[in-house]
């Protein structure tokens, strides 16, 4: 009997109203057109604790975030569970979520953050800057070369 | 005059975004003002000109990740007047509604579970080592699940509403561009009763701990202000729509049911040299006096009823607590968020079962205006969204005004009441911090600069000297 393929929550974040930050949510665009089998796909501005019931429901976790002076074209790690003293209501870093998944709705799943570099944050405008555009080509053809296999913890540190 | 001293707290944990407080002292050591500096990203009423008029209630959203609800449907309401849709359909309409209630549900709750309530369930001085949203999670954990499960209820309303999570599509000038379909219904009534429930049990515990503790809360970060929101034609509380309505500190209307078309008529924006947030205030009355709170507190204090009846019923015991009389009474804007918590719980169930929700007349027209104004109570208070439009349809002139900034002058007047009570000698001490917190945090601001990408936490500092010039400014 062929192994059950394992269930990967991808969650691109960003506000794509601010340049570069909307490379999490471009990522997930890209990615949901894909429609890979066993790959839900999400957006969203921010984290938030809601997430937390999805990322129950499935055994890989891949966050995709814009991130400011991270290695260039993007880096991908380990999420470690970790609550935090505080954090603010509506939103909610990806360490304190897995926490909260794991500790409120007995969450087993593995959480990587795909870390895209981006260049351009601090003003209102659409579309992202063309070495972030670069950096996003990359990180999706990783990331499309690593639900292959599934196995993302060979990849992690890239 | 005596040489002031300052100390300043940052960041402003457990609120949006991030903040700055100043707390002013004189020769003698003793407090004369606190303030509190909020990071406005001012730039995007200068974006938004020269963009279509159709696509505001989509890019507005960028505004602020945190409540783009609230900015897509007051940007839709505007709009609505400049393509001349004076009476949308009942489907639109409520279809809107129900995407506002599913917002404010979801905020409301939030902000309680997973913000207020270790105060509330733990006290102010309990170990700051307990009183966090990990303590919640280890000694309430049903409470922390039921305040994610009730902000996915309403996350789920505003997807089947707005279409998706970013720069949601549902509202359009004129109406909105989609229905609910049965399926999408069926599956919101099916949790609908248990929401209904979780609500009677937050609002039990908000209504609880402010009765126990009314002592000590009356007299913390308290004082007499005016109250403003908007007010349906009957004098019943309404989210949505309404004229406007002000009172002052002992009930008196000193405005009701006005046209917000022309708030611009009564209303100004006050500029300080030391706070990027202007100072809204009524015209009339000067910026002294002029100034208002609006949110939660102000709509219970606005309102005649509520025209659901658990959230009415609520509603009289809160006004029992102060003889009828407007609260003023800061902390009360938990007990007071949790009634719209249930308020809304109902209304979303009334829409559920309302037949206009599958109707198909989604859009109304009518003569082409050149300005239009759209008003929503968001759940931290009232949004004002103001916009010209020229003969090519572009966007030539908008101003907002959040509620967090109309609550700008009573955060500052809370802190300060604070730091007045609790700092002694110069040292901040645990006690005092949290309080100074507790305070900021009964408004639920909206601190947000949106940008949160990693490694990038947004706080910038600015020294100002006696003459008001910025003689230093750094960004983390």
């Amino acid at each position: 009997m062929a192994e059950t393929l394992k269930k990967v929550l991808i969650i691109g974040y960003g506000n794509p109203g601010r340049l570069d930050d909307g490379l999490g949510p471009m990522f997930a665009e890209e990615m949901g057109k894909l429609q890979l089998e066993g790959v839900t796909v999400d957006s969203n501005y921010q984290l938030a604790v809601e997430d937390s019931a999805a990322i129950a429901e499935h055994d890989f976790v891949v966050f995709v975030d814009a991130d400011v002076s991270g290695p260039e074209p993007f880096h991908f790690q380990r999420v470690v569970p970790k609550h935090h003293m505080s954090f603010s209501s509506h939103s909610i870093s990806a360490d304190a979520l897995m926490a909260m998944a794991e500790d409120l709705l007995s969450s087993t799943a593995d959480a990587y953050m795909l870390g895209i570099r981006g260049y351009e944050f601090n003003e209102f405008g659409e579309g992202i800057s063309s070495h972030a555009e670069k950096n996003l080509h990359a990180a999706l053809a990783f990331l499309k070369q690593a639900l292959v296999d599934r196995n993302f913890a060979k990849y992690v540190n890239r | 005059m005596g040489a002031t001293n300052k100390i300043i707290i940052e960041p402003v944990t457990r609120v949006e975004g991030h903040g700055k407080v100043s707390i002013l002292l004189d020769e003698n050591g003793q407090v004369t003002r606190a303030r509190l500096h909020i990071v406005e990203f001012r730039g995007f009423e200068r974006f938004i000109q020269g963009r279509p008029y159709w696509e505001v209630p989509v890019t507005v959203q960028r505004l602020c990740g945190i409540c783009p609800v609230s900015h897509h449907l007051a940007a839709a309401k505007a709009m609505d007047v400049i393509v001349g849709a004076d009476k949308l359909t009942p489907t639109a309409e409520k279809m809107r509604r129900l995407m506002h209630y599913g917002q404010t549900y979801q905020s409301h709750a939030l902000h309680f579970f997973h913000l207020v309530s270790p105060d509330v369930l733990f006290g102010f001085d309990a170990d700051p080592a307990i009183r966090n949203i990990i303590g919640v999670i280890k000694k309430f954990p049903e409470l922390a699940v039921q305040g994610v499960m009730m902000r996915k209820f309403g996350q789920e309303i505003i997807k089947v509403t707005a279409g998706k999570k970013i720069h949601g599509t549902g509202a359009i000038p004129g109406g909105i561009n989609k229905n609910l379909s049965i399926a999408e219904r069926d599956s919101l009534l099916k949790d609908i009763d248990q929401q209904i429930e979780w609500s009677r049990g937050a609002l039990e515990i908000a209504k609880n701990y402010t009765v126990e503790n009314l002592g000590e809360l009356a007299d913390f970060g308290s004082f007499d202000s005016n109250h403003l929101s908007l007010i349906r034609e009957d004098g019943a509380m309404d989210l949505y729509d309404g004229g406007i309505r002000m009172i002052d500190s002992e009930g008196n209307k000193v405005i009701d049911h006005f046209n917000y078309q022309n708030y611009s008529d009564i209303i100004a924006e006050e500029v300080k040299d030391w706070s990027y947030m202007k100072f809204p205030f009524i015209k009339d009355q000067g910026t002294d006096n002029g100034w208002y709170r609006v949110g939660p507190l102000a709509r219970m204090n606005t309102a005649d009823f509520i025209d659901t009846p658990e959230a009415e019923l609520a509603r009289q015991e809160f006004k029992a607590v102060t003889g009828g009389k407007p609260n003023n009474i800061t902390m009360a804007y938990h007990w007071a968020r949790m009634i719209e918590v249930l308020h809304s719980a109902e209304k979303i169930k009334e829409l559920l079962l309302d037949e206009d929700l599958q109707g198909e007349d989604l859009v109304v027209k009518g003569e082409r205006r050149s300005e239009g104004v759209g008003l929503i109570e968001a759940p931290r208070g009232t949004l004002f969204h103001h916009y010209k439009v020229n003969e090519d349809d572009q966007v030539t002139m908008c101003n907002l005004i959040v509620s967090t900034t109309s609550n700008n002058v009573p955060m500052n007047l809370a802190v300060e009441g604070v730091a007045k009570k609790y700092l002694s000698g110069t040292e901040i001490t645990e006690g005092l911090l949290n309080r100074v917190e507790v305070a900021i945090r009964a408004y639920d601001p909206c601190l947000s600069c949106a940008t949160h990408a990693l490694g990038k936490m947004p706080l910038t500092v600015s020294v100002v000297d006696h003459n008001g010039q910025i003689v230093d400014k750094k960004s983390t």
